[in-house]
Order: C-alpha cells, then sequence, then structure tokens
C-alpha cells in the first residue's frame, strides 16, 4: 500500500489521467489515505464539502435524504471519485456516502486541491477539461431527452 | 505612615541608630590620635624633641604613661595611673610606629564595622518600607486600582524606594561620622597653626556655599529623569498588555515612534545630567587642589622662618588630605537627603489614596465569623467619579435563606449594586446592614469566608488550576509548618529577622487551607468535593481532557500510577475488538511500530531533555556509533537517498515558502538545492563511495521518516529487523551519562514522562483510519469509566497550570473555575454579578438551576441580564435607572399589569 499505488489509483480518475506523474506523486504524498469500517460515513448529505475522496477499494452507498428516509441512488467502488462537487462549488454534500464494505480512500483535501490546482496550470486545465466533456455530455442527455419528448 | 522621612526613619530605627551614634564618636577619638601621631613620630622619635629637656638630653622617656592633672583649681593632685615604660629614642620610634599601625588597622576596622551595621540597618528599613508599602496595596479601596497604573506601581516598590533604603542606613551617623571627622581634621590643623586652620576653613566655606548651588539644577534633573523613566516602563507594560490590538491595528510604527520620543527625552535629560555632574566635580577637585599649594607655600614659608616645625605641616598636609572627601560626602549627603526626601514624598502621595480600608478589617484577631442574618440595604445610594447617580434610594432585604433575581435592562445600574452588595463598591449615602453588623464594618475574615462573589470576568493566579479553585480557603495559617534541626533554627531566624524589619510573622511553608471552611476532613476529601463541583459547572470534561495530556508525579502519585497501569492493560483488551482493532499499533519491544518514525522507533523511549529529543538524535554521537556498530550505516543512506529522490522530483516546481513543505517535505526549501547537487554528485557512487559528510546528510533524512504515514515503502522485514536489532543494542550499551536522558517505552511500568492518555495507549494511533482520534477516546474514556478512573484523570487534570491570568483557559473556562472557586468555601451569601453573561442560553439556565440548588439554605443573589433565569427564583428585584421598581414574590409579580410581567412575560414564553 505504497504511494506508488496511490499515483495508480489517481492516474486511473479521468480528472488526472492526464497530470504528469511527478505531480500525482506530490498529490498522493500529501493526502492522506482514511479507512472506514462498514456502516460509516464519509460524508453525511448537508454537511460542509471539505475533501473529496478517490476510493482506492471497497464499496459505498450513495444515498440522498427523502421524506421517507435515505433512498440509495447509486453505487461506488474501486477507482470511484466522489465529493468533487462540493470542493469545486463550495456547495453542501449533495448526498451521503456510507461504506457498505472496508473502505479505503485517499482523502484529498479542499485546501491541498485547490494548492495544486493554484500551483499547476497543467491540473486546472484538466479540471476544466473534465469539466465542460461532462457539460457537454449533459446537454447531448438534455438534446436526447428534449428530441425524445417531442 | 510618616509623612517625613526622617521622623519615620527615627522612629523605626533609634536604638541602632544611637548605638552605631557611639561607636562613631569613639571612632573621632582615634582618628584624632592617627593624625597626632604622626607629627609625634618625626618630631619626637625621628629628630628626638622630647629626649631634649631645655640643655639636658634625657636617655628614656616613659611611653604610654598614664596620668591627669594636677588641677589646682578643683584641688587634684597629679593621679597617675600607669607610669609607662621607659624606652630608649630607637624603642620610642618603634613603640611610636606601631602605635600608629594598631591605631590605623582599629580605626579601619571600626568603620567596617559601622558600614556593615549601616548597612543592615538600611536592609531592614528598606525590607518594612517595602513591606508597608505592598501593605497598603492590600489596603488601597477597589476604586483606587481603576487609576493606578501596575508596571508603576510595581516599579516604585522595587526600584525606586532602594536608593531610600541606602539612604536610610547613612540618614543619620553619615553626617555624624563625617562631620565629626572633617571638624577633627579642621580642629588639628587649628592646633597646629591658627591660619593655615583659618585658610582651610575659608576654601571650605566657600566649597560648601557654591556647590549646593550649582547641584539644584542636577537634582531638578535626576528627578525628571526618575518620573520619565517611570512612565517609560508604564508604556512598556501597556504595549504588552495591547500586543493584539496593536497587530490588529498595524500601529507598531505609532507605538515606535512613541517609544522614540520617550528615549530621546531621556537621552537628552541623562546627557545634560552628565555634563553638569562633571562639571560639579571638576570645580570640586580644583578647590581641592588649590588648599595644598597654598599649604605648601604659607606653611613652607612659616617653617623656613622657624615660626613652624616640619613635623606640624606635614601633619597638616596629611590631616588636610582627609578633609575635601569627608566635605564633599556631607554635600553628597544632603543632596541625597534632599533627594530621598522628595522621592519619599512622591512615593508617599501613589500609596496614600483616600479610603484605605483600616487594618482591623484584614486582622486575624477579632471577629471571626457572625450568625447567618438578612441583608439589608437602606435608601443605598452610589454615584460614580464624574458624580453620575447610577444607583439611588434602594431599600431591600436578602433573607439567609434567599434565593434572588436581579433583574433590569440597559442602564438599570444593577451591576452597581451587585458591587455596593459584595462590598466592592462603597455607597455614598444609605446603610448595608447584616443583621445588627453594618455590613461595611464586618472585617474580611468575616466576609471573605462567608460571602462569596463572582463578577462578569474574574482574575485567576499563575498557578495550578487546583490552587486556583482553593485560593478561596487560604485565610490563615491553620496548622504551622513543622521544621527540624538545621531547617527550624533557619525558620526561627528568618522569623525574627522579619519581626525586627516590622513584617508580620507569617509563613507560607505553613498549611493555609481552611478544610473545615470547604466542610471537608482531608486534602483528599477536598479534592473530591473540587470535582463534585468542577461537574456541577460543567467544567469536569474539560479538566479530564487536561488530566488526560497531564503528566503525574510517580513517586508522589505511586498508586494513581498502578491504576492507569492497570487501565493500560484494560484498553489494550477491549482493543481485540474487531471495530477498533485496527486503531491503535501498540508500543511492543519486539515489534517495528510503522505508525512512528525512524528516530521513535529507534529510541523506544520518552526523551528527557534535549540530549536525545528527536531533533538532535541524528547527531548524538552514541546513535551513530551503535548503527556504525551494527553496519546500519550503508542502508540508512540508501533510504535517506531514495527519500532524497522523492523529494527532489515531486517538491522540484513548488515555489518558495510553499506550506507544502513545511507540511509533508523532509527537505526545506533553502536545502533542496543542495540534496540535488548531491544527487547529481552521487547519483553514480556506490554507497561505501560517498563522503561521510554526505552521508549524514542522507541519514539525517531517515529519521523522521513514518512508514505508515509517508509510505514510500522504504522499510521491508529486513530493515525492520536491523531497526529492532539497533533499538537493542542502544538501550543495553546506554552510556551512564545518557540513562537520565530517556524513559524506556516498558509494558509494565508507568512512564513518568508521557501523559496519563499516552500511558494508557501505549501505542500511536494507526495513520488512515478514519476518526481515529474520537472512536479511540470514546474507547479509553469506556475504560476509564468502568475501572472508575474518571475522577483520578481529574485529579490530575487540576495540576493543569492556568498560565499568566488564566490565559491558558479559555474565557468559559476562567468563569467556571471562579465559579467552583466561590463555591468550594460554602458561601452564606454568593453574589453573581453578571456572571453567568460569557455563557449562552442554555448554558446559563442549566448553571442558574444547578447553583439554586447547591446553595440551597444560603442566600444568593444573580444579577442578570438574562430575565428569562428570573422564574427560577423565588424572589425577584426589578431595577430601572438606579431605583428598584418592582419587587417581590415571583408568585405574586408574574400577573398581567405587572413590569415583571412587562419584562419578563414576553420573553419567558419564548424561551419556552
Amino acid at each position: 500500500m505504497g504511494i506508488q499505488d496511490d499515483v495508480e489509483a489517481l492516474k486511473r480518475i479521468p480528472l488526472f489521467a492526464k497530470v504528469e506523474p511527478a505531480k500525482l506523486k506530490l498529490l498522493a504524498f500529501a493526502a492522506e489515505r482514511a479507512q472506514y469500517m462498514p456502516g460509516e460515513a464519509l460524508f453525511h448529505q448537508g454537511d460542509q464539502a471539505d475533501a473529496a475522496y478517490i476510493v482506492l477499494g471497497g464499496k459505498a452507498d450513495v444515498l440522498v435524504e427523502t421524506p421517507s428516509g435515505p433512498l440509495k441512488v447509486a453505487e461506488v467502488g474501486k477507482d470511484a471519485f466522489v465529493g468533487e462537487i462540493g470542493i469545486l462549488c463550495d456547495v453542501p454534500r449533495t448526498a451521503t456516502i456510507q461504506a457498505t464494505e472496508s473502505l479505503t480512500t485517499l482523502k484529498i483535501t479542499k485546501d491541498l486541491f485547490y494548492r495544486m490546482v493554484a500551483d499547476f496550470p497543467s491540473i486546472s486545465l484538466e479540471v476544466m477539461r473534465v469539466l465542460a466533456q461532462r457539460l457537454e455530455h449533459m446537454n447531448e442527455q438534455l438534446r436526447d431527452a428534449v428530441a425524445a419528448k417531442s | 505612615m510618616e509623612r517625613n522621612l526622617f521622623k519615620y526613619i527615627w522612629r523605626h530605627s533609634w536604638r541602632e541608630q544611637v548605638y552605631i551614634l557611639a561607636i562613631v564618636l569613639l571612632l573621632q577619638v582615634f582618628y584624632f590620635i592617627s593624625l597626632d601621631l604622626p607629627k609625634r613620630i618625626v618630631n619626637d622619635g625621628i629628630r628626638g624633641d622630647a629626649f631634649k629637656n631645655g640643655e639636658v638630653r634625657v636617655e628614656t622617656l616613659p611611653f604610654m604613661q598614664m596620668s591627669f592633672g594636677p588641677y589646682p583649681s578643683i584641688g587634684m593632685p597629679q593621679v597617675t595611673l600607669f607610669n609607662g615604660i621607659p624606652l630608649d629614642q630607637m624603642q620610642y620610634l618603634f613603640a611610636l610606629c606601631f602605635s600608629y599601625l594598631f591605631f590605623v588597622v582599629l580605626n579601619g576596622w571600626m568603620k567596617q564595622w559601622v558600614n556593615t551595621e549601616k548597612g543592615r540597618l538600611g536592609e531592614r528599613m528598606l525590607r518594612r518600607l517595602r513591606f508597608e508599602l505592598y501593605d497598603r496595596i492590600l489596603k488601597f479601596p477597589l476604586s483606587h486600582f481603576r487609576k493606578v497604573k501596575q508596571a508603576e506601581i510595581a516599579t516604585m516598590i522595587k526600584d525606586e524606594v532602594e536608593p531610600l533604603g541606602g539612604f536610610i542606613g547613612d540618614a543619620f551617623i553619615q553626617p555624624a561620622m563625617l562631620a565629626g571627622q572633617a571638624l577633627t581634621a579642621l580642629y588639628f590643623i587649628f592646633l597646629q597653626n591658627f591660619w593655615l586652620g583659618g585658610l582651610t576653613f575659608g576654601i571650605l566655606a566657600v566649597q560648601m556655599a557654591v556647590i549646593p548651588k550649582l547641584r539644584v539644577k542636577v537634582r531638578l534633573l535626576a528627578r525628571e529623569r526618575q518620573i520619565t523613566a517611570r512612565a517609560l516602563a508604564g508604556r512598556i507594560a501597556e504595549s504588552v498588555d495591547g500586543a493584539i490590538e496593536i497587530h490588529t491595528n498595524d500601529t507598531s510604527n505609532y507605538e515606535r515612534a512613541d517609544i522614540v520620543d520617550r528615549l530621546g527625552k531621556i537621552f537628552l535629560i541623562r546627557f545634560e545630567l552628565y555634563k553638569r555632574k562633571f562639571f560639579v566635580k571638576y570645580l570640586n577637585n580644583m578647590l581641592a587642589a588649590t588648599t595644598p599649594f597654598l599649604f605648601y607655600l604659607i606653611g613652607g614659608y612659616l617653617a623656613l622662618n622657624g615660626k613652624f616645625d616640619t613635623g606640624s605641616l606635614l601633619a597638616a598636609i596629611n590631616a588636610y588630605k582627609d578633609l575635601p572627601d569627608p566635605i564633599k560626602q556631607l554635600i553628597d549627603w544632603d543632596q541625597q537627603r534632599q533627594d530621598v526626601q522628595v522621592k519619599y514624598d512622591q512615593v508617599m502621595e501613589q500609596f496614600n489614596p483616600d479610603g484605605m480600608l483600616s487594618p482591623e478589617l484584614q486582622s486575624l484577631e477579632g471577629i471571626q465569623d457572625v450568625d447567618p442574618a438578612p441583608l439589608a440595604a437602606s435608601n443605598l445610594a452610589f454615584t460614580d467619579e464624574s458624580g453620575a447617580r447610577l444607583v439611588e434610594d434602594v431599600s431591600l432585604e436578602i433573607g439567609p435563606d434567599a434565593h434572588i433575581a436581579v433583574i433590569g435592562t440597559g442602564a438599570s445600574g444593577k451591576e452597581y449594586l451587585g458591587l455596593l452588595l459584595g462590598r466592592l463598591a462603597r455607597p455614598v449615602a444609605g446603610q448595608l446592614r447584616y443583621g445588627d453588623h453594618d455590613l461595611l464594618q464586618l472585617p474580611e475574615s468575616v466576609t471573605g469566608r462567608r460571602f462569596a462573589y463572582v463578577g462578569e470576568e474574574s482574575y485567576l493566579f499563575p498557578l495550578s488550576l487546583r490552587e486556583n479553585l482553593v485560593y478561596g480557603l487560604k485565610h490563615r495559617p491553620v496548622e504551622p509548618a513543622r521544621y527540624e534541626g538545621e531547617l527550624q533554627r533557619h525558620y526561627e531566624r528568618r522569623i525574627r529577622e522579619a519581626v525586627r524589619s516590622g513584617n508580620p510573622p507569617l509563613d507560607n511553608g505553613a498549611n493555609w487551607l481552611d478544610l473545615e471552611g470547604a466542610g471537608v476532613a482531608s486534602p483528599a476529601e477536598l479534592d473530591g468535593r473540587v470535582v463534585g463541583l468542577l461537574k456541577d459547572v460543567g467544567f469536569d470534561e474539560d479538566v479530564y481532557q487536561f488530566g488526560l495530556r497531564g503528566r503525574l508525579d510517580p513517586v508522589r502519585d505511586e498508586d494513581i500510577a498502578a491504576e492507569f497501569l492497570e487501565a493500560r492493560r484494560s484498553l489494550r483488551e477491549r482493543l481485540q475488538r474487531p471495530d477498533v482493532a485496527a486503531l491503535v499499533d501498540p508500543f511492543d519491544p519486539a515489534r517495528y511500530n510503522k505508525n512512528m518514525t525512524v528516530a521513535e522507533n529507534l529510541l523506544f523511549g520518552t526523551p528527557v531533555g534535549p540530549e536525545l529529543a528527536p531533533d538532535n538524535l541524528a547527531n548524538n554521537e552514541f546513535m551513530r556509533t551503535t548503527m556504525r556498530g551494527l553496519g546500519l550505516g550503508d542502508d540508512l543512506v540508501n533510504m535517506g537517498r531514495k527519500i532524497a529522490e522523492t523529494m527532489v522530483e515531486i517538491f522540484a516546481d513548488l515555489p518558495a515558502g510553499h506550506p507544502f513543505f513545511e507540511q509533508y517535505s523532509f527537505i526545506s526549501f533553502d536545502d533542496l538545492p543542495m540534496y540535488r547537487e548531491l544527487m547529481q554528485r552521487t547519483g553514480k557512487l556506490g554507497t561505501e563511495a560517498i563522503q561521510r559528510e554526505d552521508r549524514f546528510r542522507f541519514v539525517r533524512l531517515t529519521f523522521p521518516y513514518i512508514e505508515a504515514r509517508h509510505r514510500l515503502d522504504l522499510i521491508d522485514a529486513e530493515m525492520e529487523e536491523k531497526l529492532l536489532q539497533a533499538r537493542r543494542a542502544f538501550a543495553e550499551n546506554l552510556p551512564e551519562s545518557l540513562r537520565s536522558s530517556i524513559e524506556f517505552y516498558d509494558p509494565e511500568v508507568y512512564n513518568s514522562q508521557a501523559s496519563v492518555q499516552d500511558n494508557i495507549l501505549f501505542g500511536r494511533l494507526v495513520y488512515g483510519q478514519a476518526q481515529a482520534g474520537q472512536k479511540l477516546g470514546r474507547v479509553i474514556a469506556e475504560v476509564i469509566d468502568a475501572m472508575k478512573l474518571r475522577p483520578r484523570v481529574i485529579e490530575v487534570g487540576l495540576d493543569y497550570n492556568v498560565g499568566p491570568s488564566g490565559k491558558r483557559l479559555s474565557t468559559a473556562q476562567r468563569q467556571r473555575a471562579s465559579l467552583v472557586r466561590a463555591l468550594v468555601k460554602r458561601p452564606r451569601l454568593l453574589i453573581l454579578n453578571n456572571s453567568l453573561a460569557v455563557f449562552d442560553d442554555s448554558t446559563q439556565r442549566r448553571l442558574a438551576e444547578r447553583i439554586n440548588k447547591i446553595m440551597e439554605g444560603g442566600a444568593l443573589v444573580l444579577i442578570t441580564d438574562n430575565l428569562a433565569l428570573a422564574r427560577l427564583f423565588d424572589r425577584v428585584i426589578i431595577m430601572k435607572e438606579g431605583r428598584v421598581i418592582e419587587q417581590g414574590e415571583v408568585r405574586e409579580l408574574d400577573r398581567d399589569g405587572s413590569r415583571f410581567r412587562e419584562l419578563v412575560g414576553t420573553v419567558a414564553a419564548a424561551a419556552e
């Protein structure tokens, strides 16, 4: 479970895929590992967002609060990047993430993330590219939905 | 205190003064003899004048003949006490010379004795004066403390009265001795020759008339210097107190400007002083030097004319030699006298405010207790310094078991009523009675023990929390300290000396804890009571945390240490549970701990002092020898190279001063180029080919490395084994000189250098476990509660030092501490003057309820802005603009149309 494994995990995340290895190493070095027991939550819906997590192993549920109790909307596993919306847009957590089996994550604090982005323009460019792709993807879906309706 | 310094000195030291003065008088006789002898040595001894009785030459002369008379006028014949020893001229010369030596030595010795006695006298008086001044601070009316600057008052007692002490010894003796010496010398010169005497007198008269005039200005300057210096001390203290304001307002340069200006003024004053001082000195020397010139001239002329013998001339010059000095000193003394009188007046002025408390109020004798009674105020009024009426015509009664809330909005004057009831302000009109007693006349021995007062904020002394909490029990020595042998003699001497200096014979080593006042039988019970009260005011959890982080003294607290060891075992068992098993990496002498640094793993103990501190370990000679001995050097160098490589790679592009360097890097930004260069230089070399110095640079990087945190995969099983070997070798061969620099981790021994928590944990928190700290805290709490150790931990927490003015505690913690301090002495009347204001509403409510309960059977007055609290009390007093507008039982007042409803009604409804 050395730092090299963490670097490999980071590489698999689209956001970091094109970042130079040395920078990823720095990110991995500065990030903390955080281990969760089944049933423990990484964060709760409505919490202040302070970090994003990369799942290195294990599984977790994404839960959304509804009037009739928590509703599972998705499941995440190895190589998932969660909680990034919160730190990018500075909004409270939009969902709860709860470990369903022993979960190992790499925790990237907001501070660390912003510093990396500020210090290394290549990372911020990557962030922009990924976000733009997502936007494009969403627009596409919207277009399809509108087309299907009419 | 005496207004006139001389009267003050005389009153307290006349016995010693008279005694020393008598000796001084005797000294003059010796002095005269030592002046006269040289003349006789020259005339009688060397020239043999006395052996020529007219034309007849005698062979011997009687030496030391003692005879009086004859005095025919009173009809007394010659009385001879001693016939003397007949000596010839040579013998006579010898005898005279040795007598001269004898008297010179005797004279010197007695002078030294007089000086010592003077010194002792002066020091005693200084001690008395300092004590009296401090004593006066304790008797200042409280309103005076708003006007005085703490630093200035301290400087006065510490520095400014010090010259007074030096002067006190000289006050009477110095002038007597100097004048005696001068007069004796002058008289002697007159005896030798009338004209020489007259001449000397003339010059001295000029000296004594002119020099003091010149010195007037010097004195004024000296005074100015003192005042400016005192103000400087005050200003510096202000800068320290206002440090936060200075930084948050960027006014440091403004403050600098002020100090620059002050220092400039002080410089000018001091320089002017120098110039004048040296001019006076020059003049003095000139006058002193002209006299011998005249002596030689006139005396020589007379001697040549045969009107004067050479022996007398030499003796006169010799006598004169001693003259200017005492005269100068006498002038000095006179200056000093005026100086210190001015200083004394100034100090007295500062220490003599109106309304000083009478000594009876703090006396250890007199009334010590009165029966519980109602506290009644009638027509009470209070105005501040500007004359504003803050409390007017207040009449009320507080029964011995009444619980009363005083409420009112804004400038209702209720806080001032609190001050009046707490005797912290003096009413300008009206009366305060406690039963049959005038409250203002009750000694503090009653009010300080039976009443308690807590204001909006409280002062804590820079002692342990425990000392602060039981501070309210230290009224008088309950039990004298027992000393033995040498210590007892030392103690007796201490007390004797204190009494001689007019200090009270109080021993701070005695036991001052009034356990009875707290209603307990032993210090252990007192601790128990304090722990209970901490819980009542909601301070127990914080103190528990202090305790966990605190250290105990395994000798004093041997039994506690054993219990904590037991807790260590119990925690180990609990940590077998799967949900918490991964949280702790325990200390195991036989295992490498991945959650500790390499250095900590090698040491495997807590360093004591800087010798083996983690930062110094790589430099430690013994550690280096140990590693070399095991051939560990190459491994560590390789490990250091890998770390350097990684660091150089990933930190390469970061700018200087980037926080990452401080947070994550082993290498500072400044060292980065050095390591980069080092890597290039040694890149191709085999480990063994690297220079010694460079090797050390690499090894240094490995010491702070934590495998679990830094995750560079540098420590494999083989390396672990090697490091464990080093750990063992280090412990086994540790030289005697380093034994006291470390306390090793031993599963069976309490580590006195580590905190209670670390002792129970006896391991490291594992990196990368979410919320490990909180989870573990809960498990430790479980163990401690299961073993009922919480009170013991809190007791350790009571040793926590609260820092200057209690600044190591938060405002709320300080306030909780002062509530405990007030409650520990079981007061009959507790006044809480806005004391709950720092807490949030729900805490205020909880505290008010708790304190209501604790004070059952006693009187409680809560002055508060939190109107909703009023319903918790039996009675309420409503104030407005300094007057009581409504008072009575809450039950009765809680109706429509009452002022109570008007104020509290809606608020309380909202709260419930």
